[in-house]
């Protein structure tokens, strides 16, 4: 197993089908939620008041129309109808009032809640230590950090608040049609039982066909995106007719389930309208012989037909709600999972302060595996002093990288002690013990940021002259200010490309500018070219002045500088010594050097 | 509408269904208009006390009209709804098609995401025309002239002023529509930089850890969420005005419909049952107005994408295959000579020459090493060979012949290339291997792994061979990955074999075996290796060293060395010189 991947086998977690949906409501997650809007209690209480209001504006005006109706208009009086118009005109720009104070209202409490979890929860992922982020894959986290929480978002905004606001609507209704009369409400609303048996019937079958699209959509995407990505072996595999042939399978997958939700649509659209008019049917019929009788008013009938109408959309609308709270209890629960799930590292209690420490480093008897009983390093011990240069060499899976991460303590071990400057590293603020430390790791990492960003990371304390110094020091200056933006310039810009051996260099110059004591440099492997090569082996040089620095050296200068090299072998130390020295003992390293280097022994 | 009348052949292969789609369409759309007609008539049935057994008759009618319209309904969505997706997998089945016969200098200016955006996106907004666009044009244009010439019919007055601010509303949905879409896409923007921000955060986190940039990083992450928060703010502010805005305006024709409808009731001129059907056919207008403004919208939209489109549909590939020369099938078995002629090559014409004036004779069965600085033009000088990029100015041979009269998928089926940047896909091991064939026997499989050096480790994963790749499997290590690329490239016994910088993450180690069994199996054939190290390249046959995009020097290791040039100067800088230092 190779040495940069101590991952392998991701694991494969329940969160994986993230499709399975369960409860529209789980008392435990919703507290959890609703503390968070515990900030805007206020607004949250103002935004409930004016959904009320809007229920009232708007299920009042039908009952207007009924007065209108048989007030005014059968009695033939003008000016009771303009009256009553006036009302009316005044209850509808006033719940469009309400209505958009309410909407927005919803809506910035809503942005503001999810803000806040949003920014807790990523201080919160910053936390975990290494062997967490080799288990989950970032793309999973990143959904954590974005998609899930927009679907809180939903609930927040369009969820909670508007849930109160179908039901106080239809209460608004109800209020009305019983006051006007309770037999034709009971014969016009018979029939919402076989409307909400279609909706619950509907919305089950076309999740399920959602379901089946979004798997084929994210299916289709996946494909394209990594057949795009790898256009270049399709091409000279000649493989573009069977790409196309599986392109077309999927795609005709992703049709057809589309096609199945477009058929429950198509059903689902006529029924309801059917059953609308069924109940205005029912209204004509048993209404218009109660008027006949004379029991009811023509008015009545009207307004019965309006508010029949008007009683199908928040019913509608609550079964939307019963989607979006689902999805978001699933996505909450996978957000607080998340949450409760503590650091494998974290500081002592009262951990040590570190300052400045001085780079003494010692491994006694230090077990270390990845995953269990799977011992990377077995039993090392090995001292650094201060200001010495040690060369880490051995062949991949060695366990080099492993010791690298150990002190860095992005892992714990399982047995024994690292100490610096005799001090046990569990006992050092993390913080302080990685301030000491300058990392320079093989695959290396640039942020799609200035030069100069990239250079100080955003560090307040690194000034721009120490920016500058660092890079010419390190002697890329040159380069940088050949680029039309200099320092500024962002590297990850179309048009800008860097070398690897340029992107070694600015991380060399990172390191150089938060001026480590201890150095830890893990060489890249891939080759560069002999005028990068030059630079890096200068700027190598510098790195390591007045530190000290343990150095995975893959470059036979490199390994030279060093006061001591230690030579590993299947995660054990199996030589320690100088080049010289190793080379006359004839072991592992004599025997490395030669294969790498042979015809220069000929 | 210049690039949506591109759509016409696929309109026109489902012609039919659309054609039967507008008919049903319009049968959905006079039945929904009959029933406040009905309406109207019961409730004037019921004022002037006529006798009890019509209203059965219009509760009947009522109900009866609603479910033909929606059998119609039905078939109306069945019909061009249906179409419409079906044409978005004709449209993005082409697509790729179109996508995968460019050429490879396409991508170099079209990042995935781009592409990504185009198939997606872009063939969403197209279909939401063609469905939901035409689908609610053809009713709304329906629904309009039933609905008003119904109305008109009750009264003349009346209807032009309940009609009169159907514009307003038509061109303020239009425009609130249109900011919606922008403030949109304001959001969307700035949710990708969320993502990206967050995404560079975590692949970055073992360099925030050890910089102990926690703080910041945590920092810029608020002033992105921040950021997008307050346009989502702003999008919000736009939101919460439409609905409002909406029903007001189609408030206010309700209700002077009312006054002066219930005016002219009081005067006779119009009857209680005329006044509902009017407010009822006003209910039933509110979504055909509101949809005009919505699809002026989708219009527009799908036109822009449309136009995006076309550029991919128009850009003609340069590299194409060619014609079938050699007669037969047009296939033709190729024997591994290479033969490079005066060849000047670069990649624009405003750009610098990467290759000048190259000539180099590969016979067949050779293995030809080739050296350089990073620039010098490695990579292009063997991307040429599969056809990659066109020349222009000299001539490439294989097998004598010039290259561009060879059939490409010949060409290319009878190379094995190792790219320099390795590409698996996330599949099963086995499928990885064995990609260049059709049908593949296990055994090939496992002797080109047991060649490229993998064989081992893919003998310690539990599902061994069908072990998966990528984020729902494994994650191979750097020098796992080139090991797999090389065994894929070996599979098919190609008579050309490239190999551009494969054992970069390889440990010298492993190399060597690698190379050893290559030498057995690519007995006859012909190698190329590309490499920095001279490690990788001291036995070949040949040694090409290119500087700047010019052969500089051939040779064999040893003569190379004699001559005290470029490779011999590589050699020592590699080898030699620090060791000098230390003696």
């Amino acid at each position: 197993m190779a040495e940069d991947t101590p991952k392998n086998i991701s694991e494969k977690d329940e969160n994986e089908q993230e499709e399975v949906l369960g409860k529209a409501y789980d008392s435990r997650l919703m507290k959890r939620l609703i503390k968070y809007l515990k900030p805007y209690s206020k607004l949250v209480i103002i935004a409930v008041l004016l959904t009320i209001g809007v229920a009232l504006l708007s299920t009042v005006r039908p009952y207007l129309t009924k007065m209108a109706i048989d007030n005014y208009i059968v009695n033939k009086d003008p000016v009771g109808l303009r009256n009553i118009m006036l009302i009316l005109m005044g209850t509808l720009v006033f719940q469009g009032l309400v209505q958009y104070a309410m909407t927005y209202l919803t809506q910035w409490i809503g942005q503001k809640t999810i803000f806040d979890l949003r920014m807790e929860l990523f201080g919160h992922i910053q936390k975990f230590s290494m062997n967490f982020f080799d288990k989950n894959p970032v793309g999973r986290l990143v959904t954590r950090l974005t998609n899930d929480i927009e679907v809180l978002n939903e609930m927040f905004s369009s969820g909670i608040v508007m849930v109160f606001a179908d039901v106080f609507v239809i209460a608004g209704i109800l209020f009305f049609m019983f006051t006007l009369s309770w037999q034709l409400t009971l014969i016009a609303l018979s029939v919402v039982i076989p409307l909400v048996y279609a909706t619950i019937f509907f919305r089950k079958k076309v999740r399920v066909a959602f379901r089946d699209v979004r798997y084929f959509l994210a299916k289709m995407n996946a494909f394209l995106q990594e057949h795009v990505t790898g256009i270049l072996v399709v091409k000279i595999f000649d493989k573009e007719k069977s790409t196309l042939r599986n392109f077309k399978s999927i795609n005709a997958d992703h049709t057809k389930a589309n096609k199945k939700s477009v058929l429950y649509y198509s059903v689902f659209f006529p029924v309801v309208e059917l059953i609308g008019a069924i109940s205005g049917g029912l209204i004509i019929w048993y209404g218009g012989n109660k008027a006949l009788e004379g029991v009811l008013t023509v008015g009545i009938l009207v307004s019965f037909i309006q508010y029949s109408e008007m009683f199908f959309r928040p019913i509608r609308d609550l079964s939307e709600k019963y989607n979006i709270m689902q999805t978001a209890m699933a996505s909450s629960e996978r957000i607080f999972k998340l949450m409760d799930r503590k650091p494998a590292i974290s500081d002592a209690e009262k951990p040590l302060e570190l300052q400045e420490c001085l780079g003494n480093i010692e491994f006694k008897n230090v077990w270390f595996a990845y995953t269990k009983d799977n011992y990377v390093l077995k039993n090392i011990s090995f001292n650094i002093q201060q200001g010495e240069k040690v060369a880490f060499v051995g062949a991949t899976g060695a366990g080099k990288s492993s010791i690298m991460n150990l002190l860095c303590r992005f892992y714990d071990i399982q047995q024994g002690e690292i100490l610096i400057d005799g001090l046990n590293i569990k006992d050092i603020r993390q913080n302080d013990l990685r301030r000491n430390i300058g990392l320079v790791v093989q695959d290396i990492f640039l942020f799609s940021d200035s030069i100069s960003n990239n250079i100080s990371l955003n560090n307040n304390e690194i000034t721009r002259d120490k920016i500058l110094d660092s890079a010419k020091i390190i002697g890329i200056d040159g380069f940088i200010e050949r680029l039309p933006l200099g320092y500024e310039q962002n590297v990850k810009e179309r048009g800008v490309t860097l070398s690897q051996g340029q992107r070694q260099l600015i991380t060399f110059a990172r390191a150089l500018a938060y001026d480590p004591k201890i150095l830890i440099l893990d060489e890249a492997t891939s080759s560069v070219d002999t005028l990068s090569e030059i630079l890096i082996q200068k700027a190598i040089d510098k790195l390591m002045e007045g530190r000290t620095s343990i150095i995975i050296a893959h470059r036979l200068s490199t390994i030279q500088k060093c006061d001591k090299i230690i030579v590993m072998h299947k995660g054990e130390i199996r030589e320690t010594g100088t080049h010289q020295e190793l080379l006359e003992f004839g072991g592992i390293y004599s025997k490395l050097y030669q294969l790498q280097y042979k015809e220069s022994l000929e | 509408m210049t690039y949506l009348k591109r759509l016409r052949p696929y309109l026109r292969k489902y012609r039919k269904k659309l054609i039967i789609g507008f008919i049903v369409i319009t049968f959905s759309a006079v039945f929904t208009n009959l029933i406040p007609f009905v309406i109207s008539r019961a409730i004037d049935q019921i004022i002037s006390k006529a006798e009890f057994a019509a209203l059965y008759k219009y509760a009947a009618l009522t109900v009866g009209f609603a479910a033909l319209s929606g059998v119609f309904l039905y078939f109306t969505r069945q019909t061009i709804i249906v179409v419409s997706r079906e044409i978005e997998n004709d449209l993005r089945n082409d697509f790729l098609e179109h996508i995968l016969i460019q050429d490879q200098q396409y991508f170099h200016f079209h990042p995935t995401g781009d592409i990504m955006a185009l198939a997606t996106n872009d063939i969403s907004a197209v279909r939401n025309f063609l469905g939901p666009g035409i689908m609610y044009t053809g009713e709304t244009m329906i629904n309009f002239t039933l609905a008003i010439s119904l109305m008109v019919s009750f009264n003349m007055e009346l209807t032009l002023i309940a009609v009169l601010p159907i514009p307003l509303i038509s061109y303020v949905v239009y425009r609130i529509g249109k900011s919606i879409n922008y403030k949109f896409e304001l959001v969307q923007d700035q949710f990708s930089k969320l993502t990206t921000k967050a995404q560079e955060n975590l692949s970055g986190i073992k360099v925030v850890k050890a910089y102990v940039r926690e703080e910041s990083e945590s920092g810029s992450f608020r002033d992105l969420s921040t950021d997008y928060m307050m346009k989502n703010l702003s999008l919000a502010k736009v939101q919460s005005f439409s609905y409002p805005m909406m029903f007001l305006l189609t408030g206010f024709s309700v209700i002077i419909v009312l006054y002066l409808g219930g005016n002219k009731i009081i005067n006779g001129e119009l009857t209680i049952g005329q006044l509902t059907a009017f407010i009822i056919y006003l209910g039933l207008l509110t979504w055909p107005i509101i949809s005009l403004g919505w699809i002026i919208n989708l219009t527009q939209r799908a036109e822009a994408s449309m136009k995006r489109l076309c550029i991919v549909f128009d850009n003609k590939p340069e590299i194409e295959n060619a014609e079938p020369v050699t007669g037969g099938n047009g296939k033709m078995t190729i024997n591994g000579e290479i033969e490079f002629i005066n060849v000047n090559f670069r990649y624009g014409t405003d750009l610098p020459y990467v290759l000048k004036n190259v000539n180099l004779k590969i016979k067949a069965g050779e293995t030809i090493g080739v050296i350089g600085h990073t620039g010098s033009g490695k990579s292009t000088l063997v991307n040429l060979i599969p056809r990659l990029f066109d020349i222009h100015e000299g001539s490439l041979n294989i097998d004598g012949k010039n290259v561009k009269l060879v059939p490409l998928s010949s060409l290319r089926t009878s190379i094995g290339y190792v790219p320099q940047e390795t590409f698996l896909f996330s599949d099963s091991i086995e499928n990885n291997i064995a990609y260049s064939e059709n049908k593949f026997d296990k055994d090939k499989v496992i002797h080109a792994a047991k060649i490229s050096q993998i064989y081992k480790d893919v003998d310690s994963f539990p599902k061994r061979f069908d072990t998966l790749l990528g984020e729902r499997g494994i994650n191979l290590s750097g020098g796992q990955k080139q090991r797999a690329s090389i065994a894929r490239a070996i599979v098919s016994d190609p008579r050309i074999l490239i190999l551009d910088d494969a054992f970069s993450a390889v440990d010298t180690y492993t190399e060597e075996a690698i190379l050893y069994g290559l030498k057995e199996i690519m007995k006859g054939r012909t190698t190329i290796l590309i490499s920095h190290r001279v490690s990788t390249l001291k036995n070949s046959d040949r040694i090409v060293v290119l500087k700047d995009g010019m052969i500089a020097e051939t040779g064999k290791h040893e003569n190379l060395i004699q001559q005290e040039g470029i490779y011999a100067d590589i050699y020592f800088k590699q080898l030699l010189e620090e060791e000098l230092k230390e003696l």
